[in-house]
């Protein structure tokens, strides 16, 4: 199903951009955490956390292994319960249902295809389960196996398969039962970059045009910012921030989140004045004032970091001519070339490095800006935000 | 889903090993008893270990099967890693299924089968049948075990390690003897263990290939048994158990205590690296 | 990289591959296969009041031209005699049933044992494992006897049973036809464990999970799922106690009753007690023929583990 969309014609958009039930205060959570903690022995994997997912949202959870966001996905699967607190889908309370009485299904990060049994019984698998009559059964399966494109595929064992088949063949066992909500365990994990961020696209088409609930865990950044409504980044059992892919990007409420999702120059400072909507902090770092227009909650006198991602900082020979830009100069130390973009490292007389991402938008011929030149940093006032934590 | 141990599992576990060990246990406990009547408990007494030691056939018998034990585990385990290494390493040579065939086929052979066809042989070769056709049977049919045994470490070996060795310019039978050897030798110890142990134990193959003069304990052990159960072969039991059972812990002791100082080796490498 | 280190084709060490295979090959015609011919040929002699007790065929000295003569002196009255005494193949059938009876009774005692072991927290696995393999290791003949002191009508079965006041009358258990699948269950129990353990252990335990989450409750997942998954251990487990049940000797000798018919026991009282090397061979030769087909399906399930 490569690159074909699967609403053939139409953009997502209209379906895309209006939805975000989470800002509307009478919308009814479809799965609900409440005070959930779980622990193993002595480790605690999940800790005293409430989280809201809403119908025919596409979340995502997002954070570094042992994060706790696997367990968080098998809680609702049914496969670890939860040592204190509620989970609830769609208005029931699931502790106790055993995996197989849930009317949610998962695809496994491993595929967990049974090597026994091939395509066609596999997707079959679950149907037979709720004793679907046989014509059914092969009506719903065929139907899968169109959805996924495999149709030629059916009397092959798993083995007999390449990775990114076993993976639509999994996918299609999670969707014949026609859940409520799709569990999505690292799915994309075992493919290659390219087929990966097709496939993304192919994900984010299906949910749209199922209109089911997905939730996904992925230790992805990108990926997760691809596919999701919203993402839920979680450290140590804790959820850090809750948002959707631009708010985290652009607006990461701690140094930990900045940091996870793409590149960032963090710079720590002391808060000197908030006048007129101005935040200044004075950056022992760069040796230098910075101004921004957001004070992310900070008082003066508080020790707190200045956030800029690579991209939003300038790079240039001379001087700025506005006065109201922030600006500190240094020397060029490393230039990594990606083609796309160059990221220029660059060294301050403190011995910070800061760094800053140019687009090629030209072909490379001779660098206009190369090693040990003295260059000035630029960006404006809006380009970052202050973080407490 | 739920981990660990489930009602079901602890039941099956539990009757299964109760099931396995209540016989040995019952005849370990009864070659301590005072009575002649081996049913019967007439009090502790190690009265029957004592009168063993004045049996001299036993003693005999005992020194000949020690002797063939050694021996033959010892060549069977020669034999058998090389024929581990010719089925996984040189799998495809001419008449490699006739051998991987002659390899396995013993395992599961019925004795007496294998035991009349070796004994028919020395008899047509005119080989005196004692001491030596008792050691050449017993290698024969412990080294396909070996072979087995060794075979299994061989199949998960790494063997980039061994062309680490010969890429660094260590030819191929010192790369064996320094490489490959030194890690594939818990198996190759593991199946000397056990061709030692099925030549102690071994009756059927040894009544048909042994001669006059090299009567074998089990053999000794059968005779009597026949006759009835008495304290006395409880005694003899009991310390050939003890044998068998002290060797094994302590193989599986040290090699448990070699994995639990790899993996803290592992460890503190893996803190400070 | 020096040159003539190929891994592949290792160049001067091909005499060391060369021995390697060989010497245990060589060391196995001569002292496995070989004897199998023996047996053969001798089978097709005639009994003879001698040592060794039979009329040799197949004199190779005498040369080409007398060989025709020898193969003209082949008998096959000890495969005829075979089939006319009833005692004969009445007992390769009972010793085909009794080893068919007791690979599915120890498919029915093992299977649970090892699905539990295989269940058990991973740091108990090694110590339950080793605690199947130890008895392994113990003489199959002690173990035997084992049996004989709790069956036996004055052993201590009886004696638990009287005591409790079950029964009035000892139990005759032992010697008899029960005893022996007592005896074969007992012996051949880890045979069966390890393989079982060894596919069950392997098992991908998301395979369950996914049953679970596709509606599949634990009992229907075991059937579907568990059990066609371990059909190779369970496979190897049979044959590993079916091809040795067949022939065996000490089991039926010492715990069953002269009632109890086995091959082992035929073949061992023809050749220790009636001396008749001939027919004592041409009995090998059938019971070979019989488990022929189990060895080499046994043997192809080996291959495919090396492979």
């Amino acid at each position: 199903m490569a690159g074909k969309s699967l609403t053939a014609g139409k953009s997502l958009g209209p379906i895309r951009r209006a939805f975000a039930p989470w800002n509307d205060p009478t919308a009814k959570p479809f799965i609900q955490f409440q005070n959930v903690t779980k622990t193993f022995g002595d480790f605690t994997a999940v800790d005293d956390l409430s989280l809201n997912i809403y119908e025919r949202e596409f979340f995502a959870l997002l954070g570094p292994s042992g994060c706790g966001k696997t367990t968080l996905m098998r809680m609702i699967a049914g496969f670890e319960e939860p040592t204190s607190g509620q989970v609830r889908l769609d208005g029931q309370d699931l502790v106790g249902v055993p995996p197989y009485r849930r009317p949610t299904n998962m695809m496994f990060q491993s595929y967990a295809l049974f090597p026994h049994m091939n395509v066609w019984d596999n997707i079959a698998f679950g149907l037979k389960q709720d004793g679907m009559p046989k014509p059914e059964i092969a009506a719903r399966v065929d139907e899968m196996l169109a959805l996924v494109k495999l149709e030629k595929f059916a009397k092959r064992k798993p083995h007999q398969l390449s990775g990114g088949q076993r993976q639509r063949v999994a996918l299609a066992r999670s969707l014949a039962k026609k859940p409520k909500v799709l569990l999505l365990d690292e799915p994309l994990g075992a493919l290659d970059k390219k087929l990966r961020e097709e496939t993304q696209f192919e994900l984010i088409d299906l949910q749209v045009k199922l209109g089911m609930t997905f939730v996904i865990v992925t230790h992805d950044q990108e990926e997760a910012m691809t596919v999701a409504d919203r993402i839920a980044v979680m450290d140590h059992g804790k959820i850090v921030q809750i948002a959707t892919p631009a708010e985290i990007y652009e607006q990461p409420n701690s140094r930990y989140v900045a940091d996870f999702i793409g590149e960032i120059n963090l710079i720590e400072g002391t808060i000197s004045a908030i006048e007129g909507g101005i935040t200044t902090l004075d950056c022992t770092g760069t040796g230098a004032k910075v101004q921004v227009t957001q004070d992310g909650g900070a008082k003066v006198g508080d020790t707190a970091w200045f956030a800029v991602r690579p991209e939003k900082v300038a790079i240039s020979l001379t001087p700025p001519a506005d006065p109201n830009v922030n600006a500190v100069t240094g020397e060029v130390w490393d230039i990594a070339y990606l083609g796309d973009v160059s990221i220029y490292h660059v060294r301050l007389s403190t011995g910070a490095t800061v760094k800053a991402t140019i687009t090629n938008t030209t072909r490379l011929v001779e660098r206009p800006i190369t090693w040990d030149d003295k260059v000035w940093l630029t960006w404006s006032r809006d380009g970052g935000v202050v973080l407490t934590r | 889903m739920r981990r660990g141990p489930s009602w079901f599992n602890i039941t099956a576990i539990t009757l299964g090993f109760a099931f396995l060990y209540l016989p040995i246990v019952l005849l370990v406990i009864y070659s301590f008893n005072a009575s002649k009547l081996v049913t019967v408990w007439g009090g502790f007494s190690t009265h029957w270990y004592v009168a063993l030691l004045s049996n001299q056939g036993l003693l005999d018998a005992a020194w000949v099967t020690i002797r063939v034990a050694l021996l033959s585990a010892t060549f069977a385990t020669i034999l058998g890693t090389m024929a581990a290494i010719a089925l996984v390493r040189y799998g495809r040579f001419p008449g490699g299924t006739l051998f991987s065939g002659m390899v396995f086929a013993p395992l599961v052979m019925p004795e007496v089968i294998t035991g009349l066809a070796m004994l028919l042989l020395f008899v047509a070769i005119g080989f005196a049948r004692g001491f030596w056709t008792l050691t050449l049977a017993h290698i024969t049919f412990s080294m396909c075990f070996v072979a087995v045994v060794v075979q299994s470490r061989l199949v998960s070996f790494d063997r980039s390690l061994e062309e680490a060795a010969l890429d660094l310019g260590c030819p191929p039978l010192r790369t064996f003897f320094t490489i490959t050897l030194p890690l594939i030798l818990p198996a190759v110890v593991a199946g000397w263990m056990l061709a030692f142990t099925l030549s102690l134990d071994d009756l059927v193959i040894s009544s048909f290939t042994t001669g006059p003069g090299a009567t074998t304990l089990p053999m000794k052990i059968y005779s009597q048994v026949r006759l009835g159960v008495t304290p006395e072969i409880n005694a003899i039991c009991t310390i050939l158990i003890g044998i068998v059972t002290t060797g094994v812990i302590i193989a599986s002791i040290v090699t448990k205590r070699r994995e639990v100082e790899r993996q803290r080796a592992e460890r503190l490498a893996f803190q400070t690296g | 990289m020096a040159m003539t280190t190929d891994p592949v084709t290792p160049g001067h060490a091909g005499w060391l591959r060369w021995l390697v295979v060989a010497v245990p090959y060589l060391w196995l015609i001569l002292l496995f296969l070989a004897p199998f011919l023996i047996v053969l040929k001798i089978s097709v002699s005639t009994t003879a009041i001698a040592m060794p007790p039979y009329t040799p065929v197949l004199d190779f000295t005498s040369g080409l031209g007398a060989l025709w003569e020898q193969f003209q002196e082949f008998s096959f009255d000890n495969y005829v005699f075979l089939t006319e005494d009833a005692l004969y193949w009445k007992s390769y059938l009972s010793s085909l049933q009794i080893a068919l009876i007791s690979t599915f009774l120890i498919l029915l005692v093992g299977y649970p044992i090892a699905y539990g072991m295989a269940r058990a927290k991973r740091e108990w696995r090694p110590t339950l494992l080793m605690l199947v393999i130890l008895p392994f290791w113990t003489s199959f003949l002690i173990r035997v006897y084992a049996w004989m002191g709790i069956l036996k009508p004055e052993g201590l079965l009886n004696q638990l049973l009287l005591w409790l006041g079950v029964i009035d009358q000892p139990l005759n258990i032992m010697p008899s036809t029960l005893a022996v699948y007592i005896g074969i269950v007992y012996s051949y129990l880890p045979f069966m464990i390890l393989p079982l353990y060894a596919t069950l252990e392997k098992l991908d335990e998301t395979l369950l999970e996914a049953a679970a989450d596709l509606g599949c409750p634990p009992i229907q997942a075991f059937w579907k799922i568990t059990f066609p998954l371990s059909l190779p251990g369970v496979v190897a487990g049979c044959f590993l106690v079916f091809i040795p049940a067949v022939g065996e000797f000490v089991i039926p000798d010492l715990l069953g009753g002269s009632d109890t018919l086995m091959i082992g026991k035929t073949l061992w009282a023809e050749f220790f007690s009636n001396r008749d090397w001939p027919v004592s061979s041409a009995v090998a030769v059938v019971l070979l023929a019989i488990l022929v087909v189990p060895i080499m399906l046994f043997q192809n399930a080996q291959k495919k583990v090396t492979e």
